[in-house]
């Protein structure tokens, strides 16, 4: 680390550039909050304050079905893009070249390049399709379509982790004749803990922000908090939104607190 | 290390394969054979070959005159304003995360953490969310004009909403973190005795930035701008928040053919399009990151 | 851990199969269209609960349902597109032994063209599609469409034009001298270059805008009257034009789709909003009529003589019933909306 005597570091004009960024990515979530609290039903007008929209939030039931679906349906994803990319890094860190490897790598990343309207499209054509000559209509689909979404945001962290990870320890188990299967177990996913956490994470919050593809997906009763909020953004806003809006704010900030704190401990 | 046969990579990797291929890639074939079929009844498709959805990408025949054929103006007006709305997105979120990403890399270590995490918050936050706070902020009721108004600045609200410019407000401050976040990771590799040595050699502040920072971290520059160029091409929700049907991106000309449209090939030929332009975008990104970096692939 | 895997999968089918447990029915409407009271009354009188999924557009429903596997039990399309639902057999007769409150349709609304009987269809509610003007901005006559195709200075940029085609299509139609569902290909070449050149005027081509038009965000526009009431009992300027060249009136009718998973109790929910007093709650709630005898004395003060409701006999008698267009139009008609809209 180079030490801080002389300002070499310092560019004339870019500390306002950075102070004036973080106002604006904040500002206007700043004021989505404070209206939230809101007496009346002005989005520009302070009525005083009050707690109303949170209560009548509560009492909607339908927000509260949307919520918990969304949380439900990020848990779910997340959780089995985890697994599965828990494995796919395992099968793909730290060794080497192998056949087949880019189009591994293309088709675990492709989710990140496709935009979503024509992932969106191509899963209403299929999926509609699935729906009629199954007679399944149920949760399965979005569940496949947000963990194929998340997986490559689980992978990231969990292969990043993996290839900065100690190899000694490995070794030295391999050297007590632990089988591969124990010196995984003992060795290698207590070390992959926090790339998995955070693996699971990032999936968790992806999944929850998933607006087209849902859209686009979902069958009867099965709209999440997004699709709920995008029908609600084409007609009247009341406070209320603001109100669903900053309890998942404060859901995403608990999250990233989470995951950076996780994080952190790696470095 | 043990060094077993491949197949057991394969066995780990297929799970997550399966998923993908069946809900995410196998998909995309569909539509690729629906851009070659012909329009439905009221939307869908009938199962006959055709090529007319591809034509009329490209090409319009006149409604009333048939054999008037054009280039299609208005598809390329949708295609010309949403390179063109991208291209200033990456711009602007370079010309405001190079500042921000070098005033993190260069705080003390322990308070990086904090700076990254503020930066990164708003990103983690539902992009519904973020569009809707920007929406109550510009509408000629919001909170800017009305504070502006009471300031007396201007005498009348600005007309914000429903245009381009708010497309681009939206998707920059939609995506301002994905620029941030590589810059950064370039930056805290920075050797900064390069930047010392440019200054012992009576460098200006200028010249240092222009000869020494800027190719250092121009690896980050680029994963950022193609992380910022590729949704915001594909952008769908902002536009049709913020841009209210009329200031109309290619994602939103595709869902169109597919509601009041009617015309799902067409739809499927535009997607197709779209997808395109992505790949030629990564190419471009992938061609010039194994110039700079010298083979290795670009992860930053 | 595959079997784990496996297991976790199976139990996840098994939970989400839930969705269509007895005691539920899946209403596809319009967006901002249903009263939440209307569904917490009928929860507790049957148990049954409603999902309420929105639409916004007759053309984004029809394809979601014929795609199938969609789990809707309901929908509630306009009269233009009522037929083509019941032609292309995706919604079934009504279990009269269920819908026993078939009379109260009031009988006017019985024997409509679209439905002759009312086999398949009960109203939901009914309404016309005009003028919305901000009379703070525009002192002139509103009662003309002109305002929205060949606006005046004071309101180039301040208008808001639904994105709903049939509705749009009518009004320019009558405007240019047509008649509903024209061939005739001057007219309709007049309406392409006479709504293409109105669109540089307009600020928006947005669905459900009450609160913008309340809040000032836009001066005029082509809206529902319903949706013009709600937004003129925010804000006293708004005021409701009747087109005098002519505009259309629409029903919007509930019915039952054939491949519902819960068609007895999507059936009993069509018998209970037949109930005046329950239809009373659906137009109290979006304020249009609702085409139910005996509601009238449920509904609000506020609703009786509405001026987006009551008006001038001269200016009602402007209104045309939307008639179903044939395909070819339907064709044409989508090609110019197309144009207009990208």
């Amino acid at each position: 680390m180079a030490s801080r005597e002389f300002n070499v570091r310092a560019l004339p004009g870019f500390g306002a550039v950075a102070i004036f960024t973080l106002v604006m990515l904040y500002l206007p979530i700043i004021i989505l909050v404070i209206f939230s609290f809101n007496e009346s039903q002005s989005q520009s007008a302070w009525g005083g304050f009050s707690l109303k929209w949170y209560v009548a939030a509560f009492n909607n039931s339908q927000v509260i079905d949307v919520s918990v679906r969304s949380l439900w349906l990020a848990l779910v994803a997340a959780g089995i893009a985890t697994v599965l990319a828990t494995l796919a890094a395992l099968a793909t860190t730290r060794v080497g070249r192998f056949p087949g490897q880019t189009m591994i790598y293309a088709l675990i990343n492709q989710p990140l390049m496709v935009p979503e309207i024509v992932t969106g499209i191509a899963l209403l054509i299929f999926v509609a399709f699935l729906k009629v000559q199954t007679g399944y209509a149920g949760m399965g689909y979005m569940v496949a379509a947000h963990t194929a979404f998340c997986i490559p945001f689980a992978y990231l962290p969990i292969r990043a982790r993996l290839e900065t990870m100690d190899l000694t320890l490995e070794r030295a188990a391999a050297d007590l004749y632990a089988t591969p299967v124990q010196a995984f177990t003992y060795v290698t996913l207590p070390l992959l803990v926090p790339g998995i956490v955070a693996g699971f994470m990032l999936g968790f919050v992806v999944s929850l922000d998933t607006v087209v593809i849902t859209e686009f997906v979902k069958s009867a009763g099965q709209d999440t908090l997004p699709t709920y909020m995008l029908g609600q953004l084409r007609r009247s806003v009341t406070p209320e939104m603001n109100a669903i809006a900053t309890l998942f704010l404060a859901l995403s900030l608990v999250v990233v607190s989470l995951f950076f704190l996780i994080t952190r401990k790696r470095g | 290390m043990k060094r077993d046969s491949h197949r057991w990579k394969w066995i780990l990797v297929s799970p997550a394969l399966l998923v993908l291929i069946l809900a995410a890639s196998g998909p995309l074939l569909i539509v690729a054979v629906y851009s070659f079929l012909s329009p439905g009844n009221m939307g869908g498709v009938a199962w006959d070959f055709s090529t007319d959805a591809w034509f009329r990408v490209f090409f319009k025949r006149d409604i009333f005159e048939p054999e008037n054929v054009t280039l299609n103006a208005d598809h390329l007006a949708v295609f010309q304003r949403t390179i063109w709305l991208s291209l200033q997105t990456t711009v602007i979120c370079a010309a405001l995360g190079f500042p921000t990403a070098w005033f993190i890399a260069t705080r003390p270590a322990n308070r990086r953490m904090i700076w990254l995490f503020l930066i990164t918050v708003p990103f983690w936050t539902n992009l519904l969310i973020r569009t809707f706070a920007i929406q109550e902020m510009i509408r000629n009721t919001g909170t800017l004009n009305t504070a502006l108004l009471w300031l007396g600045v201007i005498g009348e609200p600005i007309e914000m909403m429903y245009t381009d410019f708010a497309v681009l407000l939206g998707m920059s401050y939609v995506f301002l973190p994905l620029m941030v976040l590589p810059l950064y990771a370039a930056m805290d590799k920075l050797d900064f005795r390069l930047v010392e040595a440019g200054y012992d050699l009576y460098a200006s502040r200028f010249q240092v930035l222009r000869h020494v920072i800027l190719p250092l971290v121009k690896p980050g520059f680029i994963a950022g701008s193609i992380l910022v160029f590729i949704p915001s091409i594909g952008a769908y929700v902002t536009p049709r928040v913020l841009g209210g049907g009329r200031s109309m991106m290619m994602g939103n000309l595709i869902g169109l053919q597919f509601g009041q449209g009617r015309n799902w090939p067409l739809g499927s030929a535009l997607a197709m399009v779209l997808l395109v332009i992505v790949v030629v975008a990564l190419v471009f990104y992938l061609r010039i990151t194994t110039r700079e970096t010298g083979g290795r692939d670009g992860q930053s | 851990m595959k079997r784990h895997l496996t297991l976790g999968l199976a139990a996840l089918l098994a939970t989400s199969g839930l969705v269509h447990a007895e005691g539920v029915v899946n209403l596809y409407n319009w967006g901002n269209y249903t009263s939440p009271e209307l569904l917490e009354k009928f929860e507790a009188e049957t148990g049954i609960k409603v999902n309420v999924t929105d639409y916004d557009s007759n053309d984004t429903a029809l394809a979601r349902i014929r795609q199938g596997g969609h789990g809707f039990d309901i929908v509630v399309p306009s009269n233009s597109y009522t037929q083509t639902w019941i032609n292309e057999g995706l919604v079934v007769p009504l279990d009269k032994s269920i819908v026993t409150n078939h009379g109260n349709i009031a009988p006017e609304w019985v024997d409509v063209d679209f439905d002759p009987g009312r086999e398949y269809s009960v109203p939901w509610q009914w309404g016309t599609t005009g003028v919305i003007v901000n009379t703070s901005v525009f002192k002139g006559d509103i009662n003309d469409a002109g305002i929205i195709f060949n606006p005046p200075d004071e309101l180039k940029g301040k208008i808001n034009v639904i994105p709903e085609m049939s509705d749009v299509m009518a009004i320019a139609i009558y405007y240019a001298g047509g008649e509903a569902c024209t061939m005739d290909m001057d007219v309709m070449r007049k309406v392409r270059d006479m709504l293409v050149s109105a669109k540089a005027h307009w600020k928006a081509l947005d669905y459900g805008t009450v609160d913008a038009h309340a809040a000032g965000d836009f001066s005029a526009g082509i809206y529902w009257n319903g949706a013009t009431m709600r937004a003129r009992l925010q804000n006293e300027d708004l005021a409701y034009g009747y087109p005098t060249t002519g505009y259309p009136i629409w029903m919007d009718s509930a019915m039952v789709l054939a491949d519902a998973q819960n068609t007895e109790n999507a059936m009993t929910f069509i018998n209970f909003i037949l109930e005046p007093e329950n239809a009373a709650m659906i137009s109290n709630f979006a304020r249009y009529a609702n085409g139910v005898t005996g509601s009238e004395e449920f509904m609000d003060e506020v609703m009786r003589n509405a001026p987006e409701i009551v008006a001038a006999p001269e200016l009602m008698a402007a209104g045309r019933f939307s008639p179903a267009c044939s395909q070819e139009v339907n064709d044409l008609q989508s090609q110019i909306w197309t144009e207009v809209l990208q």
